[in-house]
This record gives C-alpha cells, structure tokens and sequence, in this order.
C-alpha cells in the first residue's frame, strides 16, 4: 500500500497573515527520509526530464534514504546552483511532480500523492548551506583568462555566472537596481524566498569569484559594444521580462491602482512593509482588488492581505479572474495558502473600467461577468464575456497582475540585438547566441514569461554556449 | 558615490534649495542634457530621480541640485560632503533633442530653473537665440541667474511678489514674446500650475513645447508603471518614454493628482523624523 504523503510544516494562517516571515518551515530529518521512503526509485525515472535541468531526482532521493545528504546536495549541485530558492519557488507540480509515477494521465498538474520533490531539495538545499558544504568546481585552466559579463542577477543572470565560475570563468554581473536577485528580490515576497537564502545562495556565487556590480545598467552606463571594448570576451543577457502589462481600461491610471510590480517592488525591494523605518511608502486600503491568476496576483494579493492585517487589524483582499480556479496558472501551493489567509477569491469575471472620486483615487471596478468557452492557443477554456451582465465592485485599491513583458531598454539602444513580435531575444535554441556573436541570452528576455528554474535551465544551455565559444577562440 | 561638495544655494523664506557634486566617472561620461539619475540616501531610503544639471567628464562628476521637499530631499540636504550615496544609478530617461531650431524660449520656475540650465547651455551651443524667462516666488528664492544670463541672448525675471523682475508670473512674460515674435520652441520645466500655463499659453501661437514630468518614481527603468502619465490619450511611462513630452498633449490634472498619492505618508514621515 502507498504510504501518505509527508506533510510540511508552516506556520499558522492566523499568525502569519500579519507578518512577513517565511510560511513553510521545510521538513525535519524524519519527515524528509520519511518522504524520501516514498519514492519508488522507478527504473526509468520521468521525473528527471519533467525537471528544466535535469536534476538527476531519483539519485539524490536515494541519497536522502542512505542519509547521504552531502551526496544528495552534490547531486543536486551538479545541475543546479540554487537548491534552496528552486526548492522554494518552483512549481514543481507542472514539473517533476507532474512527471512523477504517481500523476496520472492527462491531470493538468500533480496531485498530492506525488513525492514532494521540491521539499526534499529545499532540505537538501538548506542542509548544504547551514552545513557549509561546497559545490563542485571544475575550473579549467585554459579559461581563467576570459573575463565575462552578466547582464541582470535574475535567476537567469545568476544561474549562468555560477556555472561560468565554476569553470574557472571570471565573470562580472551587471545589476541596475541597488541590490541582486532580480524578481526573487523586487518579486517575490520574503515569506515564500526570505531575504537571508536568497543573501546566501548569492554570496555562494561571490565565493566562485563572482563580482557583482549594483547600480549598473548596460544600455544606460555603458554599452554592449563598451563590454568588449572593457575586455569582456562574452556577454549574457539575463535583463528578464519586467514591463508590466496594464488592462487597457478606462480610469487604469487612477490613484492606488499599482502594477503588481509596484506594489511588489515597494514592499519587497523597498521593503515599504517597514514603513515609516524604510522610507518607501505603500497605500493599503480597506478593499483590496487583485486582477489575475498567476504567482504574481498571488504574491501582490498575499502581500496586500498582510498590509491590511498588520496596519488595520483585518483584510478584505479579492482576487478577480477571468477564468476558474482549474485555469489559474498559479502554483497551487499559493491558491491554498492564500485561501488560508483569508485572501478571497471571484471567478469568471472581466474588469472593464474603474471609477474614482474627485480626487483621483479609485472607488469601484466595473465588470462583466463571463463564462467559459472553447479552449485557446494555451489549451485553457477561453473567458466569454456575457453582454449586459456589468456590475460593479468597491475597492481603493486595485492591483493589476495581467502579464509582464520584454525589457526594453538594452534591446532599445542596441539595434543588432533581433527581436520576435513579442519584443523577446531571438536567440539559437542550440548555444542561446542572440543575433550578435558572443552576445548569449536567457531567461524571460528569451521564452518570455516563464519560472526561475526554466529559466536557469535557459541559462545552463547558454552557459554551455560561452564555454564553447571561449574555448574555440 | 561620494558627495565631493556641498552647497546650499538657497536658505529662505521657509525654502531650502541644495546643490552636490558627487563623483560618478561612468554617469558623468554617458549623461545629456534633459537626463536624470535616480539615488538612494541610505539603505532604508527611497529611489528618487533628480536631473543632471552639470557634469565634468575630466573630474568624473555630476552636479545636482534639488529643492528640499520630502524626507528625501530634506535627509540630503542634511548630508554634506565626504559622505557617502547609497546608491546611484544612471543616466536614465530619453535626452532632449539638441538641434539648432532656431529661436527658442526656456522657462524655469523654482527648482525646475537647475534642469533648465543644461538645455539652454545646450541650445545656445548649438546656435540657437535663446531666450529665459524664470519664475520665483520671491527674489531670495531665485537660482542660476549668473549662469543662465551667460547662456542666453533674452533674459527675464518674474516674482509673485514684484520682489524683483516683472511681479507676476513667468507665463504673462511668455504670452508677450510670442505677441511679439516667432519663436519656434518653449522648453518649459517647474511646478506643474506653471507647465500646465505655459502649455495653454503656446497652444494658442501654435509652438512646439517640451516639458520635463516630475512623476513618482520607483525603479525609474520601465519596470514599475508608477510613472505612468497620460499624453495624447495615451498611457506612457515618465521614466523610459521622457521625462520629456509634448506640453500639449499631456492630461495635466491626472498628473497633479497622481503626484499627490502619497501625500499623508510623506508628511507623517517627514514629522516622526522632526523635519517639518
């Protein structure tokens, strides 16, 4: 008989929708060999190609059974360099849990039943660190004298400077905001990535022999074509996909309607959730609206709901989506917590204007209500809009999570660089070479938006690509 | 990073206006008139945009002058020289468009009279009849006078007051010289009433003129949205798409409110830490 799942502790709903510390805890030594007894070691393990690179699961699991953790972390290092924010953020549900024996057929995402992967490698992950274990390093002599810069310390930028480094590479990363990490910094709120892992998992790059340079943007401080003059033999462009999408609509620019990343990066990067000791304000009100389905309108409506809580002493925070609960492209790990908190959730609903007082500040958003229809080009059921079904909802504060594009400002001034219709790199699906030679992309500049692994297994392949290419100069 | 001097050019009637050097080699290398960059005072401070009002590429500095407003701007004030920004970064925003147009008028009001200075330097080097015409409350409260008489053919004051210059308001001096002349640009920069007139004024001559926004800020790289503004009934983002725009395009009354968001916070933050 199948053994139950091991559950992983979190803190309480009631606790931590008023503060912003980490909300899963992370398995104990006894839950997680517990956990790793569960793995059936399957002869031709799926889950290893379900993973965007290609941690070898099934190994490191086995690992985790022989109490190996030091093998376990070294398997999992072999592949990727940041176990403990991977094992925090991914989605593992759409990825190797998905592919994991025990998904059936066809189910969009995996159920419970599956191995809680991702919380096997943030014990491992966190074991490494706490331990001070080291990652494998194979530096090759031949390419200590190549000097590389990274463009952006996303998760892509970040992924591709550690494997450069590991390699011997001399490798500089180029951060235009005051501190590194990209969306794991300005995006992703610190109960679901606190700042102290992600600090370590960049200082592990700092220990390669990795510099990173804040304050820096390439197309403003310097050009590319400045890179090569400077001596930098390759370049990587991981500047992500940081445009956020607004709905369109009439009264959108209004007073107290934010992008979700506004919001997120005042709270987040400014840390405006300290306010008035961190300088940065954020207006929290007494309804909050939340429009779309992703991590991000997740992440905002968490975030937001913590605000309420902390300055009012109760939350009124709504997510609004055009499709159900089954379309939400959220991991849904969040959707859960985020009901646990109190977030609360309208479907099958389309905004189509906002309405203020004289004063600029949004009052309502009007909408239609909408019913599912035929499925798109991304395979989920199209929102049908229904005609005369217009209402209205209360709300002074509305916070738009509809999609993030391209960053413009590289690509703007550097002509050579080619582009898709989307405004994304166009790149050699191969190497990850973008129309300029040396130049390497990956991450959202490149599939557009997508999550931190696949975009470190991007990463990864034009990591690869510079290794090639140095070595053949 | 570091502020190299300090001046305070201003001290009076209630109104602080502070001038800093600070070295940043690659900023003053790269930055044009009508860009800014955005600083951090501390690690717990807020990104604010200032305009590079001069530089010198030998020195590797950048001057910028600022109006002592909000907590920021009244900690920066508080800074001297020898210390240390926490964060820098530039030039960002599109520069102005330097050409010889042919007569060009420049309207400074307060503190917008500092990002005035580099466009009229600009403009006259390029051969340019330049023609200034700045706004104060009071005659104390004027800056850059010496500086921009030297860079311009026509030169003019107006004071609220009467206090010195014409007594009234850098638009009555505006609307005049296009009575009288054909100019073909009007770069106006100051509070927003003043951009706001300017606009209605050269509406009626049918003038070219640019404006600089002094939206809300955050990451001031196009990635926040916060900036937003609307031109031509078009949203555009301050930060990457100006800060310069077309004066008669733009909806000046949702920008006035925009800027207003956060005025209850600035002010309870400006009181815990004794600054008003």
């Amino acid at each position: 008989m199948k053994k139950e799942p091991v559950n992983v502790k979190e803190m309480g709903p009631a606790l931590r929708k008023r503060n912003f510390e980490e909300v899963v805890l992370g398995y104990a030594e006894t839950e997680a060999a517990a956990e790793a007894a569960r793995c059936l070691q399957c002869k031709n393990p799926a889950c290893i190609a379900g993973c965007p690179v290609g941690i070898d699961i099934k190994k490191f699991i086995s690992r985790i059974t022989q109490k190996d953790y030091k093998g376990a972390y070294e398997t999992i290092r072999e592949k990727n360099n940041f176990p403990s924010i991977c094992g925090r953020v991914c989605p593992a549900e759409y990825q190797c849990r998905r592919a994991c024996v025990f998904t059936k057929k066809g189910l969009p995402f995996a159920p419970k039943e599956t191995i809680n992967i991702h919380f096997l490698e943030r014990f491992i992950g966190d074991y490494g660190m706490r331990n001070n274990l080291d990652a494998p390093k194979t530096p090759d002599k031949g390419l200590s004298k190549y000097k590389v810069a990274v463009v952006g310390s996303g998760p892509a930028g970040l992924c591709s400077a550690g494997e450069l480094a590991r390699y011997g590479v001399r490798v500089v990363i180029f951060e235009g905001l005051q501190k590194p990490g990209g969306v794991l910094r300005y995006g992703i709120p610190p109960f679901r990535m606190p700042r102290d892992i992600l600090d370590f998992e960049i200082d592990y790059l700092k220990k390669l022999g990795v510099e990173i340079i804040p304050n820096f943007i390439i197309g403003r401080t310097k050009t590319l074509d400045e890179l090569f003059a400077d001596g930098f033999s390759a370049v990587f462009l991981g500047v992500g996909a940081g445009i956020p999408s607004f709905l369109g609509i009439p009264g959108e620019n209004l007073c107290n309607i934010y992008s979700a990343n506004e919001f997120l990066t005042r709270v987040n990067l400014m840390s405006a959730y300290k306010f008035p000791e961190f300088h940065t304000p954020v207006n929290i009100g007494n309804k909050v609206l939340v429009i779309g389905g992703g991590n991000t309108a997740m992440d905002a409506a968490r975030a937001g709901l913590r605000l309420q809580n902390m300055t009012k002493g109760g939350s009124d925070t709504t997510i609004i989506y055009r499709r159900t609960e089954a379309e939400m492209p959220a991991r849904r790990l969040e959707i859960e917590h985020a009901k646990e908190e109190g977030v609360k959730f309208k479907f099958l609903m389309q905004p189509v204007a906002f309405m203020g007082d004289e004063n600029g500040f949004v009052k309502k958003m009007r909408c239609l209500e909408c019913k599912l229809g035929e499925p798109d080009s991304s395979g989920r059921r199209r929102p049908v809009p229904i005609e005369g079904s217009e209402f209205d909802i209360e709300c002074d504060i509305a916070i738009i999570a509809v999609g993030l594009k391209a960053n413009q400002i590289l690509i703007s001034v550097t002509p050579e660089l080619k582009t898709d219709k989307y405004g994304d790199l166009i790149v050699n699906r191969d190497t990850m070479e973008t129309s300029i030679k040396g130049v390497y992309a990956g991450g959202d500049i490149v599939g557009g938006e997508g999550t931190v692994i696949e975009a470190m297994g991007m990463a990864k392949k034009a990591a690869r690509g510079i290794l090639e290419y140095l070595k053949e100069k | 990073m570091k502020i190299l001097n300090k001046e305070l050019l201003i001290d009076a009637a209630g109104t602080r206006i502070g001038k800093i050097t600070v070295l940043a080699p690659d900023i003053a290398l790269k930055a044009r008139p009508g860009q800014f960059i955005v600083l951090m005072i501390s690690e717990k401070g807020e990104r604010v945009p200032l305009t590079v009002v001069e530089k010198d590429v030998s020195k590797g500095t950048i001057i910028l002058i600022f109006q002592e407003a909000g907590l920021t701007t009244k900690l920066l004030g508080r800074m001297g020289a020898g210390e240390e920004l926490y964060a820098l970064v530039g030039p960002l925003g599109h520069a102005t468009e330097i050409k010889n147009y042919g007569k060009a008028i420049l309207v400074g009001g307060g503190v917008g009279i500092a990002e005035i200075y580099p466009v009229a330097k600009a403009l006259k080097d390029s051969g340019n009849h330049v023609a200034t015409v700045l706004g104060a409350r009071t005659k104390e409260l004027l800056i850059l006078e010496e500086e921009l008489k030297k860079t311009s053919d026509e030169f003019y004051v107006a004071t609220d007051d009467g206090s010195y210059g014409r007594k009234g308001f850098t638009t009555d001096i505006l609307e005049e010289l296009l009575n009288k002349g054909k100019y073909d640009l009007v770069y106006s920069v100051g509070p927003i009433p003043m951009m706001k007139r300017s606009a209605a004024v050269t509406k009626k001559f049918n003038v070219r003129t640019v404006v600089s926004l002094n939206a809300i800020m955050v990451d001031a790289t196009g990635m926040c949205g916060c900036c937003r503004v609307t031109v031509g009934g078009k949203t555009f983002f301050s930060c990457v798409d100006g800060p310069e725009f077309d004066a008669h395009q733009v909806d000046w009354d949702e920008l006035i409110k925009r800027n207003r968001i956060y005025d209850d916070k600035e002010k309870h933050v400006c009181k815990l830490n004794n600054l008003i």
